[in-house]
């Protein structure tokens, strides 16, 4: 590819996957800049992982071309592997060794030497807080502290680009909260990182994110642009009876979606309206004495609009 | 960067991982201990004391002198009287005895005229001095068992009329080099090393690769910069130590207890050792690799176990064998190292003239290796 290719960290195009008769990922573009924290949001099943895989020279793509901190997947896989670090959705590392003893494995097989090995695993058990669990068996951890093993893990070689997959999803929100502390310090760092989750509030910290729904890019761009071009509005109805007012609007064409936050109804209206406060109150459903307030759309609205599902549909969490 | 850092990287995860599963730890210690008691006090291809009947016709004193001569050769122990032919068929037909011995009434006129008696030499031809003492009704489907009867055709009878003996110059005379006491256990105990370390050097590598894809860590460990052969090799390392522990185990408790003497050098023992336990191992890293669960591969061990138990011989002369079963014998392992540690152990065999075997066991670890690391694929698809 052309030199510019060294101020992006990941390049794809038109990456798709196949499996049997599904398609798990179809003609995915993805630019991804150095230095930067990258986020895939997409609900169960979307092609997050499968996507994720391929990036690691895990999976062969079925089509497309992808290009990673330079090198050319998936002929350049093993060179790559020694400047990515990857964190797997399930926990991989070993539920029989000790902390410790996990990281040794680690710093031993990428090849650190004996005292850079010990240094490097003092480092990391303090910046993640684990020194006093260093003797702990893995197996026997909470799922917070799994989370922090397994980034130790993955950093511990000090990787130019992270891969983390849905590293959050057996995590409490205080330590989800750390998490991201965490991913900024790395980013600080000059680290790049590629994210997936299907959290609203995680995605919303991304520097960039892509909305994938059945394998398919439907939306990217920072948090801030997706909300302003984002293709509808956002009214909220106070009303006494919003289960039928619900049923009644989310019938029309013009409204993408109904959602009842408490005693509001969160309504999206396409933009061809062009005046929605006007074209709700004229609905013969929607009270006199009911109010319409046009709020600022969040990230779940983009997303609803993008997909037509919500993110965590699916999904018990959250 | 340094292929043996990760080698040694895997093997000493290997170690720690086997240290903590303490089952498996013991088992390496009791699978040889125990089962070298077991089959070394049980395994007995010499029969003794085989439960039989008798139908006496007779019912005179010599046929009563008859049996008691019987005994003392110690083959079979007289338990049961019966009456009537009928009555000791059914009795080995459920197994009470194994046979049945059935003295005619005629027995002293027969006994008097056998030539192995000794009395005078009545010519051959003369039906009536030819005709046997007595019958055996034998349970022929053990052939082992049938063989101990046959032995007691030409059983000499002197003894029984007080004469003096009459041997017959024999055929041929026969040495029995190695073992001449002709005790079992002493072919036992070398065999029983092969088959116990073929037994667990499959058992443990065949679970290792497909462990790690089983508890989720194989994500992980594709993701590191480990080569296929270099994790081949460090899943192998930490074995032959073990395999190693098992046989001294073995010959020791061989030597301490069955008295069967290490006769061959010992380096030259622990070379051709050695060289079983990687085959073993890297056959039982080809399972690994092929297994999709630790369940599948557990089969697969037993469909490889058997054989090299059955056919190594280590039960059944391996010469004895139909020729596509000497070639499948061949295949296997078991059968080159069954040959190599009898040979050293029992004749003090030089293993430089056992060559073919040695080459044989090379080349399996060489080639079984680079079978395992090419179906080891670094990717999920």
């Amino acid at each position: 590819m052309t030199g510019q290719s060294a101020s992006y960290a990941i390049r794809a195009e038109k990456l798709s996957r196949r499996f049997g008769d599904t398609l798990a990922v179809q003609d995915l573009d993805l630019e991804v800049e150095t230095g930067r924290i990258y986020g895939f949001l997409g609900p169960n099943g979307c092609g997050k992982t499968t996507t994720i895989r391929m990036l690691t020279g895990l999976l062969q793509p079925s089509n497309g071309r992808v290009e990673v901190l330079g090198c050319n997947l998936p002929e350049d896989a093993e060179k790559l592997r020694l400047q990515i670090g990857y964190m797997t959705q399930k926990f991989s590392l070993y539920d029989d060794l000790t902390i410790e003893e996990n990281l040794k494995f680690i710093a031993h097989i990428y090849g650190l030497t004996a005292r850079a090995r010990k240094q490097r695993i003092e480092e990391l058990l303090s910046i993640y807080g684990l020194q006093e669990k260093s003797k702990q068996f893995a197996g026997s951890m909470s799922g917070g502290q799994r989370q922090r093993l397994s980034l130790a893990a993955a950093t511990l070689h000090k990787p130019k680009l992270l891969f983390l997959d849905e590293p959050t999803s057996a995590v409490d929100p205080e330590n989800r909260r750390e998490f991201w502390e965490q991913l900024f310090d790395l980013s600080d760092q000059g680290t790049s990182i590629l994210v997936s989750t299907h959290y609203m509030d995680e995605a919303e910290r991304c520097h960039k994110l892509a909305i994938l729904e059945n394998g398919i890019k439907r939306a990217d761009g920072s948090p801030d642009e997706l909300m302003q071009q984002m293709g509808s509005r956002v009214v909220e109805i106070s009303s006494s009876e919003l289960r039928s007012l619900k049923q009644t609007l989310i019938a029309l064409p013009e409204i993408i979606s109904a959602a009842q936050l408490g005693a509001r109804l969160r309504v999206l209206v396409k933009d061809s309206v062009d005046d929605p406060i006007g074209f709700l109150s004229q609905q013969p459903s929607v009270k006199p004495e009911d109010q319409l307030n046009l709020v600022r759309p969040s990230l779940e609205d983009v997303f609803v609009t993008c997909t037509g599902v919500r993110a965590d549909s699916g999904r018990q969490q959250s | 960067m340094n292929p043996f850092v990760r080698v040694s990287a895997i093997a000493t995860k290997e170690l720690l991982q086997l240290k903590r599963d303490k089952m498996t730890f013991g088992m390496i210690v009791m699978i040889p201990l125990i089962q070298l008691l077991l089959f070394g006090f049980a395994i007995n291809t010499n029969v003794r004391h085989l439960p039989v009947g008798v139908v006496d016709y007779s019912h005179s004193g010599l046929s009563r002198v008859l049996i008691q001569t019987i005994e003392a050769t110690q083959v079979v122990t007289f338990t049961r009287h019966f009456t009537n032919l009928p009555e000791a068929e059914q009795a080995i037909a459920s197994a009470e005895v194994r046979a049945v011995l059935i003295i005619p009434s005629d027995v002293s006129q027969r006994l008097v005229r056998n030539p192995s008696v000794g009395l005078g030499s009545p010519p051959a031809s003369d039906a009536e001095t030819s005709r046997p003492v007595a019958q055996w009704l034998v349970d022929g489907s053990d052939t082992i068992i049938a063989g101990a009867i046959k032995g007691l055709r030409r059983m000499p009878l002197v003894e029984l009329l007080d004469k003096p003996a009459n041997r017959q110059t024999p055929t041929f005379e026969v040495t029995l080099l190695y073992n001449p006491e002709q005790r079992t256990v002493v072919n036992i105990v070398p065999g029983l090393a092969a088959v116990i370390l073929t037994m667990t050097m499959i058992m443990f590598t065949s679970a290792a690769i497909v462990r790690e894809r089983e508890r989720g860590n194989m994500e992980m460990l594709i993701t590191t910069p480990v080569r296929p052969i270099e994790l081949m090799i460090g899943k192998i390392l930490p074995y032959i130590f073990i395999g190693a522990i098992q046989v001294v185990i073995i010959l020791g408790l061989g030597f301490l207890l069955f008295n069967v003497p290490v006769n061959g050098s010992l380096l030259q023992l622990a070379l051709a050792t050695l060289l079983f336990i990687t085959a073993s191992l890297t056959l039982g890293l080809i399972i690994s690799t092929i297994a999709k669960s630790q369940l599948q591969s557990m089969q697969m061990t037993i469909f490889v176990l058997l054989p090299s138990i059955l056919l190594s011989g280590f039960m059944f002369p391996y010469e004895g064998m139909p020729l596509a079963a000497q070639y499948i014998a061949e295949a296997l392992p078991a059968t080159h190292f069954m040959r190599l540690i009898r040979g050293v152990v029992l004749k003090d065999v030089e293993i430089i003239n056992m060559a073919p075997d040695i080459y044989w066991l090379g080349l399996f670890t060489l080639g079984g290796l680079a079978v395992a690391s090419i179906r080891f694929k670094k990717r999920l698809d």
